[in-house]
């Protein structure tokens, strides 16, 4: 089983609880403290699209993050239960309904995502009645360019992103 | 930790102090903070971001649908920050061709490019 496994009801405030003990347990693990970071804000991607997908499609599951410890690296996985048509190159989109959040205006998530991709279009689209909503593609866009190791999966009864980072030999780590 | 969120003003600019976490649960606020600065009338911001501990794509899109709201009343939104962590994911989504980032906010408050 995972060395740590973490299960959260799929709401925006459980995901810095994800970040916290997925650092933790990196720094544990011998997880470089310069990659802590880095760590913190791919797990906080990977948690914010799991939350985003199973809003956006009604999913009361548990989110489900597992810390791996392996003799040379650090793994995360975090896995959602939300129902993904296709799997997703950038700009292309996962699920169909927009993400909503449960307070004031409804959309706390991520926008104009396609200009965010390196090499998308520099120029900024005017404001329309939907800019405000994004599906997540943007945090794995973010998770590719932070993560070498990373391995994304999905079906019709959920997905996976997966990472891995290398440990410190055990002699080096306090 | 929380977000934390104040405003002055500086000449015609608007200095929105951020300081805390922007994640998908603060990002709201900092996007109704500009929404509400816009629809004031509020035209030319400066996001101070020195206080940011942590920031992800959520924070950034709520950045560049600040953004493009100041663009539709031909104003601007500068950025302030010098943290290595935080320019990063910046760099990562190309997002520093799209914002001019500063050093200070006394140099975002006299650029005028």
């Amino acid at each position: 089983m995972a060395t740590v496994e973490l299960l959260f009801s799929p709401l925006p405030e459980h995901v810095r609880t994800a970040r916290l003990v997925a650092a933790a347990v990196a720094r544990r693990s011998g997880v470089d403290e310069a990659v802590l970071d880095e760590v913190r804000l791919a797990v906080g991607e990977a948690c914010t699209r799991a939350v985003g997908l199973h809003m956006a499609h009604g999913v009361e599951g548990p989110v489900r993050v597992s810390l791996i410890e392996d003799e040379k690296k650090f793994a995360i996985e975090v896995a959602d239960e939300a129902p993904h048509r296709r799997f997703s190159v950038p700009g292309a989109s996962v699920g169909t309904a927009p993400l909503s959040s449960s307070g004031g205006t409804g959309n706390g998530h991520a926008e104009a995502e396609g200009a965010l991709v390196p090499g998308a279009r520099g120029e900024i689209p005017e404001p329309t009645a939907e800019e405000d909503e994004g599906d997540g593609e943007m945090g794995l866009a973010v998770i590719s360019g932070l993560v070498d190791d990373v391995e994304v999966s999905a079906d019709e009864n959920g997905g996976v992103i997966r990472m891995s980072w290398p440990t410190a030999p055990e002699s080096l780590v306090p | 930790m929380d977000l934390s969120l104040s405003t002055r003003t500086v000449g015609d600019r608007t200095i929105v102090e951020v300081g805390g976490e922007i994640d998908v649960y603060t990002a709201p606020k900092l996007r109704e903070q500009l929404v509400e600065l816009v629809n004031d009338g509020s035209y030319h911001l400066v996001v101070d971001m020195e206080g940011v501990d942590f920031l992800d794509s959520t924070g950034l899109g709520v950045l560049v649908g600040g953004l493009k709201r100041v663009r539709a009343h031909e104003g601007s939104l500068r950025l302030v920050c010098n943290q290595e962590r935080i320019l990063k994911i910046f760099r990562i989504t190309g997002l520093t061709k799209v914002f001019p980032i500063h050093p200070s906010v006394d140099e975002a408050v006299a650029a005028t490019d």
